[in-house]
């Protein structure tokens, strides 16, 4: 069933790029966005196919980011296929919105270059744009490539648009990292692509036919309900994701899981990481195996819904977890992943340590030195018999 | 909805024709927003979604599990819905184009409450303008935010008193002017904007019709009083609305392509304005107005209407 090797093209794209192929290939019916640093490719890339005619879409270059995730609503509501894209501040614009698509149910593909909050104002990655959207019911997944942008992209829409989901999709990348760096892509067959991910068949769009009224006011009486079926919605995600990936890998070979595991089932440490961090923990685990230390990675794909058994039963039986993240919460127990992951494991039988080490934030590199740093650290403290609730590594304190 | 040649205008055609908002909603006693919806519904010629910013109209229909609206209908917040329907319109064109939307042609309105399009929601509706998408704009204008309890907006009148502009010992009301959004709209070189109101029926219905058949954005400022507000009579909606236009303070007009402005008939048949006095006596909310310390207050009011009235004429070319 896979696609022979003579049928795919390979190309040096980034991360931008390949998600702007990905849009071009699911034969959207309208993209809506407002350019922000460092998501502009992706839409950049979109119009110049859809200049060339290589694209049957409408493009709406909206006046705002709000906008540009309020007319997503309006085209989904239609039973449209629909993306948009953005990062940072410009998440943060359409912040009101992000909760009002996931609970209107709208199939919507948005696609992040992920980038530090403002202020200071800063253009490069971290996740805390991610992280502030973390309870707007968005599904989120974070990707480690270009390739995975855009396989994961192709999938999204997929998801998105899956009966028993209906729920948006955000799909990460690291701003710069990822969003701006070239790497070797392999890009599906058109008529490959359109028959894996099909044409979105809504189920109550707005149509003059039958005549709905959505988003009507819910008050003490109802709001509670549409949370609750909002809340099963989004936990039965996994389950399809998994057999929208199972379809993708007979096709490509490829996959990733909900979480990509890295030597984990010997592992005293396992690095918990998301992104481009993955790739850097990976080489920091072979690296510090030669010298016969027992190290893991858990590279998290899928942040919301948190998938939180499947991690506990990851990480088994190590003694420790050293989770590595991009964003704060400030005055918060712990921040936004470790907080997830300390949660998952706090029923497991032999509890791990589980460190919060804060790293990258408003792009300050994570050389796999800062891993070592953690690393060290973690020892020390599974010596100590106890750890800070979190620390900041690679900052001047 | 099969396609309607014409608008109703007549009392006959109006009766004849399904209103698009039934009884039954939960608006105030008064209001005049259900009448200028329905006055909206004797327009329509075809297929038609209207998306709804929040606001009074937006809550007091659709309070869940029941809706008033007898045609497709979204609201997703207060200050998008010209973006909304921005998407909707695009939607449709392209499924369409694709075999997967059955309408060639909807007639997409995006409606506001004066908040919602004055203030909050103007950067979309100047965004969804500039962008050109074939959409009929209406703002329902009660003057305030009534909806969370008549706070101030950029439509209050000058002495117009709200919860955010009390009329206190050193302060009557509302003391700048109000924004004229018809003519920043207009400026932005749409095919048609027009003013109307519930009293002038067949003007209103003659202009909405109009708006949607222009090919590109319209724009309509519909007045339309609030008797909980203003501290109006319930019953005084309709002859609130005549009197507005019979002052100035809501004159008729229409605007074609940003250039073309043409006074509407109920307003160049206007020899003189009456005194915005009579206006303002009929109201709770002005009559702080009437106090001695305010009586220059309340005339330089009257100098810029009637200020703003004669640049009107001049340029709908009356005189």
């Amino acid at each position: 069933m896979s696609v022979p090797k003579d049928k795919i093209t390979v190309e040096g794209l980034t991360g931008d790029a390949a998600i702007a192929h990905a849009l071009k290939q699911a034969d959207l019916d309208v993209l809506a966005a407002y350019p922000i640093t460092p998501q502009t490719i992706i839409v950049e890339d979109y119009q110049r196919f859809a200049a060339d005619g290589e694209v049957n879409a409408a493009v709406i270059p909206v006046e705002s980011e709000h906008s540009a995730m309020s007319a997503c609503v309006g085209a989904s509501a239609v039973g449209g296929r629909v993306a948009t894209a953005s990062a940072s501040a410009g998440l943060a614009l359409m912040w009101e919105i992000l909760y009002v698509a996931a609970s209107m149910r709208m199939p919507i593909v948005f696609t992040v270059a992920n980038r530090a909050l403002s202020g200071p104002i800063n253009i490069h990655n971290d996740h805390s744009d991610g992280m502030g959207m973390r309870d707007s019911g968005f599904i989120q997944l974070y990707c480690q490539s270009s390739q995975e942008a855009y396989d994961t992209t192709l999938m999204a829409f997929r998801l998105a648009e899956h009966h028993d989901v209906l729920l948006p999709v955000m799909v990460g990348i690291d701003g710069f990292i990822v969003s701006h760096n070239v790497e070797r892509v392999e890009m599906l067959p058109d008529d490959v692509v359109e028959k894996f991910v099909g044409v979105r068949v809504p189920i109550q769009n707005l149509n003059p036919n039958t005549p709905l009224t959505l988003g009507p006011l819910a008050l003490t009486d109802y709001y509670f309900e549409f949370k609750e079926q909002q809340s099963r919605a989004i936990m039965g995600v996994p389950k399809v994701y998994k057999e929208i990936e199972a379809e993708f890998e007979k096709i490509t070979g490829r996959k990733y899981g909900l979480f990509e595991t890295y030597k984990t089932e010997d592992a005293d440490i396992i690095i918990l990481a998301m992104s481009s961090m993955g790739g850097t923990a990976k080489v920091v685990a072979d690296a510090l195996r030669e010298r016969g230390e027992k190290i893991g990675v858990i590279r998290l794909k899928m942040f919301r819904p948190f998938p939180a058994e499947e991690i506990a039963k990851a990480v088994g039986d190590a003694k420790a977890v050293a989770v590595f993240e991009k964003a704060m919460s400030f005055g918060g127990a712990a921040h936004p992943l470790a907080v997830e992951v300390r949660t998952a494991l706090y029923e497991a039988k032999e509890r791990p340590m589980v460190l919060d080490f804060v790293v990258g934030l408003g792009g300050r590199d994570v050389p796999p030195t800062t891993f070592v740093d953690g690393i060290e650290k973690t020892k020390e403290y599974l010596k100590a018999g106890k750890a800070p609730k979190y620390e900041t590594l690679g900052v001047r304190k | 909805m099969a396609t309607e040649d014409k608008p109703a205008v007549s009392i006959k055609d109006m009766l004849k024709r399904e209103p698009i908002l039934s009884s039954g909603h939960r608006m105030c006693a008064g209001c005049a927003a259900p009448t200028v919806v329905k006055l909206m519904g004797m327009a329509l010629r075809g297929p038609t979604i209207v998306c709804e910013n929040t606001g009074c109209l937006e809550v007091a229909t659709t309070i869940y599990p029941y809706t008033a609206w007898k045609i497709p209908w979204i609201h997703v917040a207060f200050e998008n819905a010209a973006a909304v329907a921005s998407g909707v319109i695009e939607a449709t064109k392209v499924m369409y184009s694709k075999g997967r939307y059955e309408h060639e042609h909807v007639d997409v309105i995006a409606l506001g409450g004066d908040g919602s399009s004055f203030d909050i929601g103007f950067g979309a509706i100047s965004g969804a303008m500039e962008r050109g998408h074939d959409m009929v704009y209406m703002c329902y204008d009660n003057g305030a935010y009534q909806n969370t309890g008549i706070q101030r907006s950029g439509a209050t009148f000058t002495g117009q008193e709200t919860t955010t502009s009390w009329a206190g010992s050193k302060i009557p009301g509302k003391l700048e002017r109000k924004k004229p959004l018809a003519e920043i709209i207009a400026a932005h070189r749409i095919p048609y904007v027009a003013t109307s109101e519930p009293y002038n029926y067949r003007d209103f219905i003659t202009k909405f019709r109009k708006a949607l058949e222009v090919e590109g954005p319209a724009f309509i400022h519909a007045f339309s009083p609030c008797p909980r507000g203003w501290r109006s009579a319930t019953g005084a909606s309709i002859s609130l609305s005549k009197l507005a236009v019979e002052t100035g303070l809501h004159p008729l007009y229409e605007v074609i392509n940003g250039e073309e402005w043409i006074m509407s008939g109920p307003s160049k048949r206007i020899k003189e304005l009456k005194p915005v006095d009579e206006y303002f006596k009929t109201q709770g909310q002005f009559k702080h107005l009437f106090k001695p310390e305010w009586e220059d207050f309340r005339k330089r009011i009257q100098d810029q209407v009637t200020h703003d009235w004669e640049l009107l004429k001049k340029k709908c070319g009356v005189d």
